[in-house]
């Protein structure tokens, strides 16, 4: 079905709604490289004014990609919550905009929509708003998980401790889990990602972790980010598996690039279900996804990467996550070429995972063939945790020394601490003060206190 | 002030160091980076900034290939104009401009048929093929000259330097070359603490639109990373093994990680 609008004695027309999704996303190098971009900013400014008077409920009349050949059209179709959606029916996108933003719409009001939002409602909804509306929005979500500590509470805010190392080696691994530790990182995961996928360095990776977080007793959970097929082969060979990684992208064919379908990741989750490992909760997955996952793989079927993205959602909250992660700026300039396209992606993708009831993290990243710097990062970090983010990531001194590209630091979550007066998940500060790491207000107590946390880390670091 | 919150790199994390080449132990002023760890920061970002933008020299580097040893190299470009269309559209570096393409050709025609291509290319760092391009192929001529039957595989070698060029450029140079097997020298994106990476793939039956899956890589070729030696050796071992299995990529993959741990 066309959709136009009309301004100015002028009309343009856009011939189905995936395309003026496409034209109406804000600028990135990704959409032009998929030859879907708005030819220039007036076309882009139509599509907007189209977009905003396209009903919420045609979203469910009109799929991006056919019912019959993707499983995630499936997947949000056949799990589309009616009566939530009953709350939001009535509306046009650009009148979703402005509930979003009343203020009679409070957290209460967002986490029983939720259900009945779609991802292409949120990545619609997200085209017509700037970032100020971005943040306002997602700020008035809330989103706890659980599984040995409690995630998402308001006014704090989470680390991924990423204690990487270029050849997986046990003691540089365990060195940087250290002083994660000590900078009061890792109350969302400790979590590495493996130079080798090899089932042996996994199972050598996850019983390090698990050891060493026993040890030191520790009450967060800890993830070798592996392959969903080695997680699972590592949980028959009786490994200590806490969480089930993997990537995943909002398109059937891009999950299938990735290996992994819906049966399977349900097929892992159950397995780690079974293990019975969480103490507080049962959120046993972890995600990763990214803007141009699905242009990369060739497999967006003509669907803008910002809208793919939020389709990726739906694929997370199938299985109740414990941390969703956007890697925002990792994928390359082809996809977000500077600083200001990563920005505006990172906020998006946080505002619709949190419209759709996800616990979103997001690393703050960038790769040095993108015009981006420290100070793009910081924006973003600051902007992420005003808007409530759920957790970021932690490398010393931001070089990730595996992946190779710049992530944020231990630092830099004590910057955004200090600024916004974020905590850490209460039963992780409450172990920094038993442990004589950090005091009652959670300021770490710095100089020596290493000696409280080496007669437990010490085994792996001689 | 500052030195109360101050954690200097105490001889625990001069230790720890040692394991690791992550950035810990750096210290910190409240929540901040002391200034000399920030200003090594900034350095290492420089230089990362900078090999993705160096100019790349191709006339000079084949001027080194033939000083060590190998034929007159020819001079390619993809259809990327400059650095940022290169950067921008990935799918212009994986492509020959018109009249590499019938450089190519003309070659192809009148020369005797090519039994390996090598492409060297600037990729995402030009410092990379620049500084250990010529080093590795060295080690490598040496390693095939000392085997008789490598040799034979490998009699008439077609070099090739390509600018603005990503890996899948080399598939479209075997084509044209109707080459067996083509290998790629090319800058790796650059990490902060290593702008100068040389990555090598290699592709058997090279032709448009091989995927990444056919492909065998190594990765990190740096005096820092894996020295050229090791490299050349498990180039060699990949190369026999893709003539023997008629293949590359996966299938191939595991038996040479395995074998290579047994090289001397």
């Amino acid at each position: 079905m066309p959709y136009s609008a009309t301004a100015a004695g002028r009309t343009r027309s856009f011939a189905d709604l995936k395309t003026l999704l496409a034209r109406a996303s804000p600028a990135r190098s990704g959409d032009a490289l998929a030859g879907i971009a708005a030819e220039n900013e007036e076309e882009r400014a139509f599509a907007r004014m189209a977009l905003a008077e396209v009903s919420l409920a045609r979203f469910l009349e009109e799929p991006l990609i056919p019912y019959e050949r993707d499983e995630i059209t499936r997947l949000i179709l056949d799990t589309h919550n009616g009566a939530a959606f009953a709350l939001i029916a009535s509306l046009s996108v650009g009148e979703f905009r402005e509930w979003l933003l009343d203020p009679r719409t409070d957290t209460a009001t967002l986490t029983r929509a939720a259900p009945g939002i779609t991802p292409e409602m949120a990545a619609a909804v997200s085209k017509l708003m700037r970032n100020q509306d971005l943040i306002l929005a997602a700020q008035k979500c809330r989103v706890v998980t659980r599984f040995r500590n409690t995630l998402g509470l308001p006014g704090t805010l989470s680390v991924r401790l990423q204690p990487n190392h270029p050849t997986d080696d046990v003691r540089g691994i365990a060195a940087s889990m250290l002083e994660g530790l000590l900078y009061g990182c890792g109350d969302a995961v400790i979590g590495v990602n493996p130079a080798s996928d090899s089932l042996q360095a996994v199972v050598r990776l996850l019983e390090m972790m698990n050891a060493f977080r026993e040890r030191c007793e520790i009450p967060t959970q800890t993830c070798v980010l592996a392959h969903v097929t080695s997680t699972l082969r590592a949980i028959e060979r009786g490994a200590p598996v806490d969480l089930v990684f993997q990537s995943i992208g909002g398109t059937e064919a891009t999950n299938r690039s990735f290996g992994v379908s819906l049966s399977l990741l349900e097929e892992a989750r159950s397995a780690a279900l079974a293990l019975h490992r969480g103490t507080v909760g049962d959120n046993v997955m972890y995600f990763e996804t990214g803007q141009g996952s699905a242009l990369s793989a060739d497999a967006h079927d003509g669907v803008d990467q910002q809208t793919c993205e939020a389709r990726a959602y739906a694929v997370a909250r199938h299985f109740q996550p414990l941390l969703v992660n956007t890697v925002v700026g990792f994928i390359g300039p082809e996809y977000l070429f500077d600083g200001k396209q990563i920005l505006r992606a990172g906020l998006e993708d946080h505002f619709c995972g949190k419209l759709l009831g996800l616990p979103m993290g997001c690393d703050v990243c960038y790769t040095n063939h993108a015009e981006a710097d420290q100070n793009d990062m910081d924006s973003l970090l600051l902007l992420l945790g005003v808007a409530g983010v759920n957790f970021i990531m932690g490398v010393p001194g931001a070089d990730d020394v595996m992946l190779n590209y710049q992530s944020t630091s231990f630092h830099d979550a004590l910057a955004v601490r200090q600024a916004l007066g974020l905590r850490r998940a209460p039963e992780f500060e409450a172990w920094l003060e038993r442990m004589g790491l950090a005091d009652q207000h959670g300021t770490l107590i710095g100089k020596g206190a290493e000696q409280n946390l080496l007669p437990g880390a010490g085994e792996w670091l001689s | 002030m500052a030195e109360l919150d101050r954690t200097p790199a105490s001889d625990l994390w001069k230790q720890l160091r040692r394991f690791t080449p992550a950035r810990i132990g750096l210290g910190r002023v409240g929540a901040s980076l002391p200034t000399q760890p920030l200003l090594a920061f900034d350095l290492a970002h420089a230089q990362a900034r900078d090999a993705v933008h160096a100019p790349f020299d191709a006339q000079s580097l084949a001027r080194e290939l033939r000083s060590s040893g190998f034929a007159e190299p020819v001079i390619v470009s993809s259809r990327a104009r400059d650095r940022m269309e290169y950067l921008l559209r990935p799918d212009l570096g994986r492509t020959l401009d018109e009249a590499s393409r019938s450089r190519l050709r003309d070659l192809a025609e009148s020369a005797q048929p090519c039994d390996l291509a090598i492409v060297v290319a600037d990729g995402l760092s030009a410092m990379a093929p620049a500084r250990h391009a010529v080093p590795l192929l060295r080690e490598f001529l040496a390693l095939q000259t000392a085997q008789p039957s490598m040799r034979d595989l490998s009699k008439n070698v077609t070099v090739i330097v390509a600018k603005q060029a990503r890996v899948a450029l080399g598939d479209e140079i075997g084509e044209v070359l109707g080459a067996p097997v083509v290998i790629v020298l090319i800058g790796e994106r650059p990490g902060l603490s290593s702008p100068d990476s040389l990555g090598l793939y290699l592709t058997w039956a090279p032709r448009i639109g091989r995927t990444d899956a056919e492909r065998n890589c190594i990765s990190n070729i740096r005096p820092e990373g894996l020295p050229y030696a090791d490299a050349a050796r498990r180039l060699l071992y990949l190369l026999a093994e893709a003539h023997r299995l008629r293949l590359s990529g996966v299938a191939l993959k595991d038996l040479s990680e395995d074998a290579s741990r047994s090289l001397p």
